[in-house]
């Protein structure tokens, strides 16, 4: 600019455009309002019960029960999303079919369906009376009120989240390594399996990492299946609710507080993987 | 010879039919199946169980509840939305990329520990419960609580949908504008609406949809009360564990009946302005 030598009297704003006080402004004010604070106020609160206390409202049997169903199931069913998520990912990007564009449409129920409402059908379809329950429960398996009910809910509930963030970048993938690959005498099996799976590495585990996340938290669509019973298939998130129906606030924010801490790490693990994906390409 | 002539890229017969059989497979038995078995459970004690469960006082009630507390969450956040795009967009500033990050925090907290944060705030053993009640302001247990709710659920659809979408469209046009003359207003409404309204309809779509159906959150803040405070999830699931099966299921199709309608659109806008959208060149 003032490299041209011509004396060009700067304005006073450091921006053309108007309304960034404002914009940022707002944006800072309503996001420390409505999300910050009130995450503070959870993050503080079994402070009043200090270390100890804390410990002993999380160390009990039954809040441990719960924290390893929700975390062992989501971990299951995020392994599980992966595999048939890139099978559905790359039958949609990879085939021509008849009827392609509504089984795409379709992938995204799961985010537009109200999680109550899945609840019901999951629970309805999966009882020992239901359509899928009753020719299980001939095979004496046995999904809903056990804690499989969880996993087949989180299934449900997390399977857009694989889908969608390997779908896109399969698309964008060229196909010459896959042409050197069968230049070089690979078969299909060994051109998927050693150069397509390793490049999509970190879409795959940016979408397990995601379908976790929401698998952890959810709790509308799981406690219709689940049968909620205490040290068994009772979920993190219903013994939040509960302790907070016994008005026992900092034991209910104690849980609350691990739930969220997993929620950072996955976030940092996320951002994480992002760099770690900008750099491979 | 056809042999040498097939595409080394392209996959096996068998392959494809293995893969296609699974994919649909998983599809329509973990996606379909619910979605069937909801509007047959509807209909199955007939047509007109399903409308009397329709017209019923206290759905009536849940259906007005939740489009009141959707009509005040989702022009929030939209406002919010605009404002965070712009000034992430159209400005530099230190900071920006953790900004980014704490807007789509609410995403990755469950529902239940986002009506919890509330609870504690204005709970009355929270820190604004006490003075609230001295008052007589009632946040818990009432509209103003599922409106909270709704908002932190639903608070980063819009702006993520936007951010990108501006990030990729610059400033040239609105700096051509300011040069020009026009005020900010100005140049906002005639040169960056008409640039993001594809994107901006998508995110409150996407909004709405949660703002109607979110379940966890609203369910610890609203103290159920049949009538009054029960939005139509939460109308749902009282309707079930009462063993109204025919009424829960009417109340259920006609959320997954908005949430089909929620799908068209979204797959409309995609299809049509694939170009106007973040989402579809999202990576």
């Amino acid at each position: 600019m003032s490299a041209i030598g011509l004396k060009i009297p700067l304005p006073k704003s450091r921006h053309v455009l108007p309304g960034f006080g404002l914009s940022l402004g707002f944006t800072i004010f309503y996001l420390t309002s409505l999300v910050l604070i009130p995450l503070l106020a959870l993050v503080l609160r079994p402070f009043e019960l200090g270390l100890d206390g804390m410990w002993n409202a999380i160390s009990t049997p039954r809040v441990m029960a719960s924290l390893r169903l929700s975390f062992g199931m989501a971990l299951a069913a995020a392994v599980i999303d992966s595999v048939f998520g890139f099978i559905i990912a790359w039958v949609l990007v990879r085939y021509r079919f008849p009827g392609k564009a509504l089984l795409d449409a379709v992938i995204d129920l799961p985010f537009a369906l109200p999680t109550a409402v899945a609840g019901i059908a999951l629970s309805t379809l999966y009882a020992p009376t239901g359509w899928i329950g009753s020719i299980l429960m001939e095979h004496g398996i046995k999904i809903a009120y056990t804690p499989w009910g969880v996993l087949v809910a989180m299934i449900f509930i997390s399977l857009p989240f694989t889908v969608r963030t390997v779908q896109p970048v399969l698309s964008e993938i060229g196909r010459d390594m896959e042409e050197a690959a069968a230049t070089l005498g690979a078969t299909r099996l060994q051109s998927i399996g050693r150069v397509v799976l390793p490049m999509m590495l970190p879409a795959i585990l940016t979408g397990a990492a995601m379908a976790f996340a929401r698998a952890a938290g959810e709790y509308g669509s799981i406690i219709f299946i689940a049968g909620n019973i205490p040290a068994v298939s009772e979920i993190a998130p219903l013994l939040i609710v509960i302790k907070l129906e016994q008005y026992d606030y900092a034991g209910a924010a104690a849980v609350g507080v691990v739930m969220l801490a997993a929620s950072f790490i996955m976030l940092l693990a996320l951002n994480g993987l992002q760099s770690w994906a900008a750099k491979r390409r | 010879m056809s042999r040498r002539l097939a595409n080394p890229t392209e996959d096996p017969l068998w392959l494809k039919l293995t893969l296609g059989i699974i994919a649909v497979g998983f599809i329509a038995i973990m996606l379909l199946l619910p979605l069937v078995l909801v509007f047959k459970e509807a209909l199955a004690s007939g047509v007109k169980t399903f409308f009397s469960a329709m017209v019923e006082p206290d759905t009536l009630a849940a259906v007005k509840l939740s489009l009141l507390a959707a009509a005040i969450a989702v022009p929030l956040n939209t406002v919010f939305g605009i404002a965070a795009a712009w000034s992430i967009a159209k400005f530099d500033f230190r900071g920006k990329t953790f900004l980014v990050t704490l807007i789509d925090l609410p995403f990755s907290v469950s529902p239940v520990v986002a009506g919890l944060v509330y609870v504690l705030v204005f709970g009355m053993q929270g820190w604004l419960g006490p003075t609230l009640a001295g008052y007589d302001i009632r946040i818990l247990f009432s509209l103003p609580g599922i409106v909270l709710a709704t908002i932190f659920v639903t608070f980063p659809f819009v702006a993520r949908e936007l951010i990108p979408l501006m990030v990729d469209q610059g400033r040239d046009e609105e700096e051509a504008a300011a040069t020009l003359g026009a005020s900010g207003f100005q140049t906002f409404l005639r040169v960056t609406l008409p640039n993001i309204k594809w994107g901006l309809l998508y995110g409150i779509l996407l909004c709405n949809a949660r703002a109607l159906g979110e379940f966890g959150a609203v369910s610890v803040l609203s103290g159920h009360i049949r009538g009054q405070t029960n939005t139509m999830p939460l109308h749902v699931q009282l309707l079930y564990d009462n063993y109204d099966y025919a009424g829960a299921f009417a109340v259920a199709a006609l959320l997954a009946m908005l949430a089909l309608l929620t799908l068209a659109l979204k797959s409309f806008l995609e299809w049509r302005y694939a170009d106007e959208l973040a989402a579809s060149h999202r990576h």
